[in-house]
Parts: structure tokens; C-alpha cells; sequence
């Protein structure tokens, strides 16, 4: 991926760009807008652009490529998850008032029914708190936003969007995750919306690049905790992942994917585990009645795992020194609830809680055995599991670090659950 | 984690009913003689082990006294002795039954030197007063996973058959492992409430590489809880009858499809339980069962791979209360197992992996005895087998209750080894025809040792004319075998492979159980005399003998062209007594004799049916030194030494033979291996591929096998073999000096 390279050259080149006064009807535009010299409300003509092109500097004769491959307003990423649809949505704040009056209306509305709610509909949320501001791509600069809702409400999804009109926008919408295979179909019929399909892997691996590389003020994309074995001393610190190869990057999800990446296009995935946040979620829904993950994460954080676990001391009446095992070490997940009495003396809370911990400690061994395998010393973790989880987080960075003898690091980004949406939406603007 | 289940108590009390009996006859036997115990308690299921010694019944032959010949016709005489041999015992029973065992031993235990009873298992500390009240005994505990890995090392390097592959859906559910001659290195995964990997690379050096809490604790205490189903047994059968479809997120619930890319199919489960994220639905305890599990045995599957990978170990072995012959967890670890590492990694599971703690604690407890020094045997009249716990095969073993499961293992008088000779050892099956998959020869060859039950008995009784009661235990050897011939024929892998050499090998042990230790003794007695009288002119006109020793005349024809070759050591394993050793193999050996090479002599050590043993053959072969210049010759110069086989059986399992004779072959640089008859070179070794040049030659004395190799009823098959890759030695390049 080539494309942070590029980014300073774009920034200069656009401080001389001028919108062209040539609109152009989306009816003109073919399919193929990304090869086409086009954008949002105003793309230059093509044959102008042409003309210059061939006559000009090299700056200019960049800023025209550049324009070129620029595709059509709006800039969606999507990624669509077992549990949850992600969705980045990239806010062009440089738009000229010549652009604006040009913009259709369908595209104005669309940007400010986006960007002037934080919730959509009963379940869409917009997470504020990672918006990145001031963002230049492709030349132009503008915000980019985090959304997100259940899977289960794509139907909603689709019938707003045509309700809108997207359709009529013509724009690509490049989508990942299994769903952009599942509900295809759905776009076409419901939505009059092809997509464009991607892997989901070679998403997730773009995405968190990206936007490590783009994130250079406010909280540190990456992360990690500090004294993870002291629950006193434990802290977030700023991580700067500046060689970040080779890399264990571990998707939790529904479920979960472990990658080995060893540079921007040479990666592969080591294993994969079911046990994970769809796990977690399902296993609280149906030993607490819980329905939501926020429900079920408050419920882990108030209970107690250790009445629900049977631990090494519980057996040995301490740490099983033959084997180095200390006495507070999960022998058992959910042991003790082979007694009736034990089943009957635990609350939801430590249901849920156990659950939790059951669920993280699974994938830090997976993980764990999976790092030595493959001999990497960094692990980055993502996706959606981790969003509010701070429980969850210092879970592996402790498992990591004790069971590693501090050989392994943890490490956290930000933007948890996006990296596939960002993926997607940096291949509308740079196809790979 | 290294705890084998132990439950709370809650979970595993029951009554404890004090009102059965025990039948002495068929449980906790010779516990007048017991020494040395140790115990297993687990979450259900308490193993005992004792080591006693048995004392039977065994036939001997010893030659007259030359100054007392006169006093009779017979050539030499057999005479019962009383043997007494060591015997482990083990006995598994649930653990609602432990006071009333721990009332019987104290009953009928005589022995007052044992002072001491080694304990493992979870359970051990909750019953250590009670044991230590009702027997008097002191209570010394070990530690676990010590005794799992001794218990482990002791089936894997004394049983055959011992390790299994499982396959739900093929014909034979159980595929037996042969033992590899080395068994180190690898890797135990045992399955208790949580899970502990265990690296082990030899005798004494085990190391836990790693574990999980997600294991059978796990299964149990989150199943109680979905489904409120308290007993394990019960959550399994649950799961065999749920679909998990309904509850886990699979590939295609996300994708639609498959996500071809990853070659992940669509029916892989993506997320475990991810259907379930939901308040609105009720889902089957059957299905939630299922689901759960599956997510567990995946989840083992998978870290058992991820730690073989890391150790590069290929052997790997499951067991723990999870596993414990539940063809319901065997089945979903193998799958699992199959498709993380592509088939790379085979699951291993243990025919007697329940009984591993007790055995492990019984031998840290008979260190001084020295038992890794001997080589054990399976005695197939004493052991109960393989159980299936299949619900739709048996449903009466499923209700474990009252069920008493024993193994019993024999100290062999030698140990034993492979034969040098084998080419490839780990590769080598002894048995021609695996009756376990075999459905057709199953059916033929269960029916045959059926029918020939009666005149077995009929022989055992005629072989003890002065005994009265001979016809009573000859009744119970009877009932006892067709018993273990119905229990075959249900559960053909009861004791691993079965095969026409088992089947044998059982009778023999049901036999001996009952004191009939050699029915043919008489028989082969006087075939004997009777060939030994023809031994001379045989040897003098080998033209005048009789069709069937005309056989070995045409070996000798038919080898005649490579007898060319020179050969400098002939191992030959004998066959039947009388005409058989005497007039056909004997001439064959002198020739071997006089032509320089030099012959050992394989018999068995102990009887079976009419086969010479290495007793008789002594006798046999001195008497017809006597007759025999060179044979004489070849005895006094060493050049003709006659071994025991180290077993006693029809059948021969070449890779476990007497230390002697693996030392005498190879001391000798044998260079030709003979196998005579229809046990050893038909039922076995048919196929076995050895290193050096090899001739198997036999008369098939039964039609249906007849057909089966494509010939005739008392065809003779002759298999002249040369190892592939080595041209038969160049008969210029060596002669006989």
C-alpha cells in the first residue's frame, strides 16, 4: 500500500486546486467512476482535463491523475460483521460554495443526516469520541466519521438508503465482511445498490496501517498497559508503532481471526477460534437475560469470576508448585458449577464476569501458542470485543505478559472494531 | 490442569448401598495373596490396583532318568506342577460402592505385611479416613499427573493395541495402533475438569507444557447451568441428540456461503453460541448441549495442536473423565483434532485410560519389585475389555451402576522385544486378517471357535482322566469363553484388534483360568514317540515319507536353488509336536547343519494346542542326537541352539519375542528367518516384511481361508521372500568354508 507515501504530495497539490465550473450529470458518468475523472458534485470534464494534462507541469499533471482516480462523492467504507455493520463515512469539509450548489440534494442530505445525529434510528450509533478530523485524503480534506449498528437491522439500513435515493448517487459502495457476500442480493433488490466486494483480512490489515499512520494528534492510535501484572500500577500508555512488522494482529469479533502480518501485503491468517464476543454475548444472553453487550459488560464488571471458577488453590488448597502453577490460576472455567449448591449461591453478575474471563484468557493462550509459533513478540488486538472492555483488555495484557515472562506485549488500538470499514473505504479511493 | 475430575460431593453421592454382594469368583480375586494396593478415586469412579500372585496349574516335561528307563514305555514324562506367577489387578467401580469393596478386602485380605496404600485421583483425601480405618492401611498420596504418565508409559509399552484412532462413521468405529518400539516422545492431553498437556519424553521425564480451564468442568458446570441437567453422562447424551446449527453463528450465517478465500466451508462454526445474543429466543437443552459441546472439544483440539506444533510431537494422546470411552467427546476431538492440523495429527486414545492413575500409583508403590523390568500381558479370561458406551449400542452398559470393569495383566516370565529382523518395526501388524473390520471373516472365524468349543472341552476333560472335577471346570471354561465369544461378537474391539491370534490367545488364557494349562500334552506325548521311531530311515529315505512330510522334502526342493546361497545363521520358528518337528523340520535342519549354516531353533515357552514347546523340543532334540551324528555335532559346537519364543500362543507377534532370542539372532547374524504353520506364517506374519531373506510355508488346514487365499483345502503355501531393494546374496561371493 503505497498510499502514505503519497499523502504530503497530495496536501501540496491541493492547496492550487480549484473546483472546475464544468458539472456533470451523474447520467454521463459510467459505471466505472473510479476511472473516470469525476467527483462528488463537480468533477472536472474529462476532456478539458485531458487537454491540460498533457500541456501542463508536473504538479498539475499529478493533481490530474490524482482527480482521476478520485471517485464520486460520498466516500463510504463498510464492513459487515456476524454481529455488527461498521461504517465509515468520510465528510469532505473543503467542499467550495460553487460545489455546494452543484451538490444534488440526496448528497447533502445524506451528509447531514450522518453527521448531524450521533444515533440513527434505534440501534445506529456514531462513535464521536473516534472521529478524526481535519483528514486529507485522495485531496480532499474533511472528517471521517465511525458508525455502527446490529447486523440484524441491515433490512432498516437498506430501506433508508433507498428511501434516499442512494442509488441515484451512482457511487461505489465497497464493502467487506461477510455480509458483503451474504446480503448482496439485499443491496441490489432492496437498495438498487451494487457493492463491491472485499476480503475482510486484506481490509482489517490496510485499515489499521492507515490509521496508525494518519493519527498523529489527540490520544495515541496504539496503546498499551503499563505494569499489566499490578492491578495498582496498571496504566494506558501511548505506543508508537513505528516497525510494526512482523505482527501478530488477533480480530476479535463474533468470532476470531489471528493473523501473521510481516509486511503491508504479506500476511496470513495462523487460526482462528469461535470463542469469541459473539460467545461472550450469547452465553450471558442465555445464563443472565441480558440482550446487549453494554448490558452484559456492566453485569462482568460487578460480579466475581472466582465463585463461579474453580481455581488451581481451590484443588490444592494453593499453587501447584510441581508445575508452576499458582494458586489464583483458572484450573477449571465454570468448575464450580458442577455443584448444585455452588450453581444455586452465584449471581448473574459472576455469570457474567466468569463468562468474560473465560472467553478473553481463551484467546490469550490461543494467542499466546500462536505468537511463539510463528516466533512474533508484538501482539495487536482489535475488533469490537474490546470496545468499553477495558476489563477485557488488561485480561490479555496480563495473560500476554505473565504467561510469556514479560516476553509478550499487548498492544490496543483506538478504533477497535473499524479497521475493515477503513480498509473498505481506502480501497473506493486507492484500488489495490 | 492436572485434577482428573474431581467433583464436589454433591455431584457424585449417592446412596451408598451397602446391600450388594460381590461375587468373590469374578471380582477382587486372589485377594488372599494381595500385596502392594494403591487407589484411584476420581470425580465417579474409584480403580483399585493390587498386585497378587496366582498360583495354576502347568504342565512339565522332564526326560526319565537314563537308569530309570526301563520303568517306562514312554518317552518322556509330563508331570502338573503348581506355578505360581505375579498378576496385577485392577479393578474399577463407581464410587458409591467404595465402602463396600473397602469391607470386602479387609474380609478376605490375609496378607499382613502391607502396611502402606498408595492414593491418587482428586477423591483420595476425601476417603483417606475411611480407607484408612476399614483397612489399616496408611494412606500415602502421589501426585496425579506422576502416576498418569507412569500408568501411561506401563499400557503403552505392555499392551498391543492399547492406542486407538476413533471413526464415527467407518466400519470399524475403534482402529487399533501398533505400539511404536519407542513410545517416547508424546504428548498426553488429559481432559479432567480442566485440561493439562503433558510432554512426556521418556521413563521419568514428563513436563506440562501448557492447559486450559476450558475442559470437562467446563462441559459440566456451564451445562448444568443451561440446561439444568446435573450429570455428565446425561449432558452427553443431550449433546448426541442436538443440533448446534441453531445455536453457533456458522461461516454461512455471516457469508452466506463459504468463505472461499480461507478455505473456510460454510458450515464451520464462526462464532460459538453467536445465535444465542438474543432475549427473544428459546433454544433446546439439546442444542445448547451441542453447541457447548462442540466450542469445548474445538477449543481442546485446537491447543493440543497449537502445543504438538510448538514440540513437534505427532503422538498425541487423550484421556481424562471427558474423554473416558465417550464415543460422543472421541468423535468431536478427533474431528476437531483432523481439521486443525489437516490430518497431520491423529487422536490417540487409550484402551485402559481410565485405569492409568491407579496403575501409575500402584507402580510408584512397587518401585523395589521392579516392575518396568518385566514385560506384562493382558490376560483376556480376567480383563472385561473394551466396554462401548455407545447409548444405541449397549443401553445396558449404560447404567453403569453394579458394574464391576477389571483388567488383569500377567508378568510374562521374559521380557520381550522385537525381533531384529523386522524391517520396519513401527509398520509391523502381525495379524494377516483384522476381524474387527472384517465383518465377513468376523462372522466366519466367531463362528468357528464356537463350534469348535465343544471338542475343546471334551479334550480338556480327556487330558485329566484322574481328576473328577475336571468335567466341572471344564463346563466353566466353557461358559466363560462362549461368554468372551458374545461379548466379541458385539464389541469386537473389546480387546483391541480382533483377529483369529486373539481369539486363540483368549482360549488359552480362559484355559488356563480354569487349570486345564496343556490339553494336548498326551497327545503331542505319543505323536512324539511315534515320529521319533521313523526319525532314522526318515532321514535315510526321505522318499518314503508320507504326503504331508513330503511338503517339507519339496521345501527343501524348492529352496534347494537358493540354498545356493549361503547362509550363516537360520532362525526357524516351529511349529506342531510329533511328525511335524521330527521327521519335517529336523532332516531340514541338518541339512541346514551340514551345509554350514548355523540354526536356532524358536519354540514356544509355554503350551498351546500342539505346538512343541521349548520343553519338549529340548527333550525331542536330545533324543535325537542320540540317533544323529549331525545334529549332535551341530548341539555340541553350538552351531543348533534351540530358544524360546517368550510366548505362548499358536500365533507369533515377532515384535514381542524373548529378549534371548533378539540377542542369540543377532549375535549370530541370522540371515534367514523360516515361520512354519498356520498360526504363525497364515493367521500371521502372512505379510510381515523382514530385513533379511524369509520363508513362510504352511498347509492350509481349513477351506474357508482356503478360498480366501485364492487355493485348495491342504494347499501348501510356500512365500520365499528377499527383502526389496537387496539382491539375494551372490552365491560366488560367499561359500562355505
Amino acid at each position: 500500500m503505497a498510499f502514505n507515501g503519497h499523502q504530503r504530495d497530495d496536501d501540496i497539490i491541493d492547496e492550487d486546486e480549484t473546483p472546475t465550473k464544468q458539472p456533470r450529470s451523474s447520467k454521463e458518468m459510467p459505471g466505472l467512476c473510479r476511472n473516470e475523472p469525476n467527483n462528488e458534485a463537480a468533477a472536472p470534464a474529462g476532456r478539458a482535463t485531458t487537454d491540460r494534462r498533457t500541456s501542463n507541469s508536473t504538479a498539475r499533471h499529478r493533481k490530474d491523475s490524482l482527480k482521476k482516480s478520485r471517485p464520486p462523492f460520498p466516500w463510504f467504507g463498510m464492513d459487515i460483521g456476524g454481529t455488527l455493520v461498521k461504517l465509515v463515512y468520510f465528510e469532505p469539509k473543503d467542499i467550495t460554495a460553487e460545489e455546494e450548489q452543484e451538490e444534488v440534494e440526496n448528497l447533502k442530505s445524506i451528509r447531514r443526516y450522518l453527521t448531524s445525529n450521533t444515533a440513527y434510528g434505534k440501534t445506529g450509533i456514531r462513535d464521536v469520541h473516534l472521529e478524526l478530523q481535519d483528514l486529507t485524503l485522495c485531496g480532499r480534506t474533511g472528517n471521517l466519521h465511525f458508525i455502527r449498528f446490529p447486523t440484524h437491522d441491515l433490512p432498516a439500513f437498506l430501506q433508508m438508503g433507498r428511501n434516499k435515493h442512494f442509488s441515484s448517487l451512482h457511487t461505489t459502495l465497497c464493502a467487506t465482511g461477510g455480509g458483503a457476500y451474504k446480503f448482496e442480493s439485499d443491496f441490489r433488490t432492496m437498495a438498487d445498490l451494487e457493492l463491491h466486494k472485499l476480503d475482510e483480512l486484506d481490509c482489517l490489515i490496510r485499515g489499521v496501517l492507515y490509521i496508525d499512520s494518519v493519527v498523529s494528534s489527540g490520544p495515541s492510535e496504539c496503546y498499551y498497559f503499563e505494569n499489566p501484572t499490578d492491578p495498582d500500577r496498571c496504566v494506558q500508555r501511548p505506543y508508537t508503532l513505528e516497525n510494526p512488522y512482523p505482527l501478530l494482529l488477533v480480530n476479535i469479533g463474533s468470532g476470531v481471526s489471528i493473523l501473521a502480518v510481516y509486511s503491508e501485503n504479506n500476511y496470513k491468517r495462523v487460526t482462528g477460534t469461535s470463542l469469541g464476543g459473539g460467545t461472550f454475548l450469547g452465553l450471558c444472553c442465555l445464563l443472565t437475560g441480558c440482550s446487549t453487550f453494554e448490558e452484559a459488560l456492566e453485569m462482568a464488571s460487578q460480579g466475581e469470576s472466582t465463585r463461579v471458577d474453580k481455581l488451581v488453590r481451590d484443588i490444592y488448597g494453593g499453587d501447584y508448585e510441581r508445575f508452576g502453577l499458582p494458586g489464583w490460576a483458572v484450573a477449571s472455567s465454570f468448575g464450580n458449577m458442577m455443584s448444585k449448591e455452588k450453581r444455586e449461591s452465584v449471581s448473574k453478575e459472576d455469570l457474567a464476569r466468569a463468562t468474560l474471563v473465560t472467553i478473553t484468557n481463551n484467546i490469550g493462550s490461543i494467542t499466546r501458542m500462536c505468537a511463539l509459533n510463528e516466533n512474533i513478540e508484538r501482539v495487536v488486538f482489535v475488533g469490537n470485543f474490546l470496545r468499553v472492555n477495558t476489563l477485557s483488555m488488561k485480561l490479555l495484557a496480563y495473560a500476554m505478559d505473565y504467561w510469556s515472562k514479560g516476553q509478550l506485549k499487548a498492544l490496543f488500538l483506538q478504533h477497535e472494531g473499524y479497521f475493515g470499514a477503513v480498509g473498505a473505504l481506502l480501497e473506493l479511493l486507492h484500488p489495490s | 490442569m492436572a485434577e482428573c475430575g474431581r467433583v464436589d460431593s454433591s455431584t457424585s453421592r449417592h446412596t451408598m448401598d451397602k446391600s450388594i454382594t460381590l461375587p468373590p469368583d469374578e471380582i477382587f480375586r486372589n485377594l488372599e495373596n494381595a500385596k502392594r494396593f494403591a487407589i484411584d478415586i476420581g470425580g465417579s469412579l474409584t480403580k483399585l490396583a493390587y498386585y497378587s500372585t496366582v498360583q495354576h496349574k502347568v504342565a512339565k516335561v522332564r526326560s526319565f532318568d537314563h537308569t530309570a528307563k526301563a520303568a517306562s514305555d514312554k518317552l518322556y514324562e509330563i508331570s502338573v506342577q503348581e506355578e505360581v506367577t505375579a498378576r496385577l489387578h485392577f479393578i474399577k467401580f463407581e464410587n458409591a460402592y467404595i465402602e463396600t469393596c473397602l469391607d470386602f478386602i479387609k474380609d478376605h485380605l490375609v496378607n499382613t505385611e502391607t502396611k502402606v496404600i498408595k492414593a491418587t485421583g482428586g477423591g483420595a483425601h476425601k476417603f483417606k479416613e475411611l480407607i484408612e480405618k476399614k483397612l489399616g492401611l496408611k494412606v500415602d498420596k502421589e501426585d496425579e499427573m506422576t502416576c498418569l504418565i507412569k500408568g501411561c508409559n506401563f499400557v503403552l509399552r505392555n499392551i498391543p493395541h492399547e492406542a486407538f484412532v476413533y471413526a464415527k462413521h467407518a466400519d470399524s468405529e475403534f482402529r487399533f495402533q501398533t505400539t511404536h518400539p519407542d513410545i517416547f516422545p508424546y504428548l498426553l492431553v488429559n481432559i479432567g475438569s480442566g485440561v493439562s498437556i503433558v510432554k512426556v519424553e521418556s521413563e521419568d521425564k514428563f513436563e506440562r507444557i501448557g492447559g486450559s480451564s476450558i475442559g470437562g468442568g467446563t462441559f459440566w458446570g456451564l451445562g448444568a447451568l443451561l440446561t439444568k441437567t446435573k450429570r455428565f453422562d446425561e449432558l452427553l447424551q443431550l449433546a448426541s441428540k442436538g443440533q448446534h446449527t441453531s445455536v453457533d453463528m456458522l461461516v454461512k450465517d455471516i457469508y452466506g456461503g463459504s468463505y472461499g478465500s480461507l478455505g473456510l466451508t460454510g458450515d464451520l462454526i464462526a462464532s460459538s453460541f453467536g445465535k444465542s445474543a438474543t432475549a427473544e429466543k428459546e433454544f433446546s437443552k439439546e442444542d445448547m448441549a451441542k453447541s457447548l459441546l462442540h466450542m469445548i472439544s474445538n477449543d481442546i483440539g485446537q491447543l493440543a495442536c497449537l502445543y504438538a506444533k510448538l514440540h513437534n510431537l505427532s503422538r498425541v494422546y487423550f484421556g481424562g473423565f471427558f474423554i473416558r470411552g465417550h464415543p460422543v467427546t472421541m468423535h468431536t476431538i478427533t474431528y476437531s483434532i483432523n481439521f486443525f492440523t489437516k490430518g497431520e495429527v491423529q487422536a490417540l486414545f487409550l484402551r485402559h485410560e481410565g485405569y492409568l492413575g491407579a496403575i501409575g500409583a500402584f507402580l510408584k508403590g512397587a518401585e523395589e519389585d521392579n516392575p518396568n523390568q518385566y514385560s506384562w500381558g493382558e490376560n483376556y479370561a480376567g480383563s472385561s475389555g473394551l466396554m462401548s458406551v455407545s447409548p444405541d449400542m449397549n443401553p445396558m452398559q449404560r447404567a453403569r451402576s453394579g458394574t464391576f470393569d477389571m483388567l488383569e495383566m500377567d508378568r510374562l516370565e521374559r521380557q520381550l522385544v522385537n525381533l531384529p529382523l523386522l524391517q520396519d518395526p513401527s509398520s509391523y501388524i502381525p495379524d494377516t486378517v483384522d476381524l474387527t473390520e472384517d465383518a465377513l471373516a468376523r462372522e466366519y472365524w466367531l463362528y468357528c471357535f464356537e463350534e469348535a468349543l465343544d471338542g475343546v472341552v471334551k479334550r480338556a476333560v480327556a487330558s485329566q482322566p484322574d481328576m473328577p472335577e475336571a468335567a466341572e471346570r471344564a463346563e466353566k471354561f466353557r461358559q466363560k469363553y462362549r461368554h468372551k465369544l458374545q461379548t466379541l461378537r458385539h464389541q469386537p474391539f473389546a480387546y483391541g484388534s480382533l483377529t483369529v491370534r486373539s481369539l486363540l490367545d483368549t482360549r488359552e488364557h480362559c484355559l488356563n483360568e480354569f487349570n486345564f494349562p496343556d490339553p494336548y500334552s498326551k497327545i503331542k506325548q505319543r505323536e512324539n514317540d511315534v515320529a521319533l521311531r521313523y526319525y532314522q530311515k526318515a532321514v535315510k529315505s526321505l522318499e518314503k515319507l508320507s504326503w504331508e512330510e513330503r511338503q517339507f522334502a519339496l521345501v527343501r526342493g524348492v529352496l534347494a536353488v537358493e540354498l545356493k546361497h549361503f547362509y550363516l545363521c537360520a532362525l526357524f520358528f516351529v511349529d506342531n509336536s510329533g511328525v511335524d518337528i521330527i521327521l519335517g523340520v529336523m532332516p531340514f535342519v541338518r541339512e541346514l547343519l551340514s551345509r554350514g549354516t548355523e540354526v536356532v531353533l524358536a519354540s514356544n515357552s509355554g503350551p498351546a494346542l500342539n505346538d512343541v514347546t521349548n520343553g519338549e523340543l529340548q527333550i525331542l532334540t536330545e533324543k535325537i542326537a542320540a540317533m544323529d551324528s549331525v545334529i549332535q555335532a551341530g548341539l555340541k559346537e553350538d552351531r543348533l541352539t534351540l530358544v524360546q519364543s517368550g510366548s505362548s500362543s499358536p500365533c507369533l507377534d515377532l515384535s514381542r519375542l524373548d529378549k534371548v532370542l533378539a540377542t542369540v539372532v543377532r549375535e549370530r547374524k541370522t540371515d534367514l528367518v523360516i515361520i512354519e504353520g498356520m498360526g504363525r506364517a497364515i493367521h500371521t506374519n502372512y505379510y510381515a516384511m523382514l530385513s533379511c531373506e524369509s520363508l513362510k510355508m504352511a498347509v492350509i488346514k481349513n477351506s474357508w481361508l482356503a478360498d480366501r487365499l485364492g487355493g485348495k483345502l491342504f494347499s501348501v503355501v510356500f512365500k520365499y521372500e528377499v527383502p526389496a531393494g537387496r539382491p539375494s546374496l551372490d552365491s560366488t561371493a560367499l561359500t562355505p568354508s
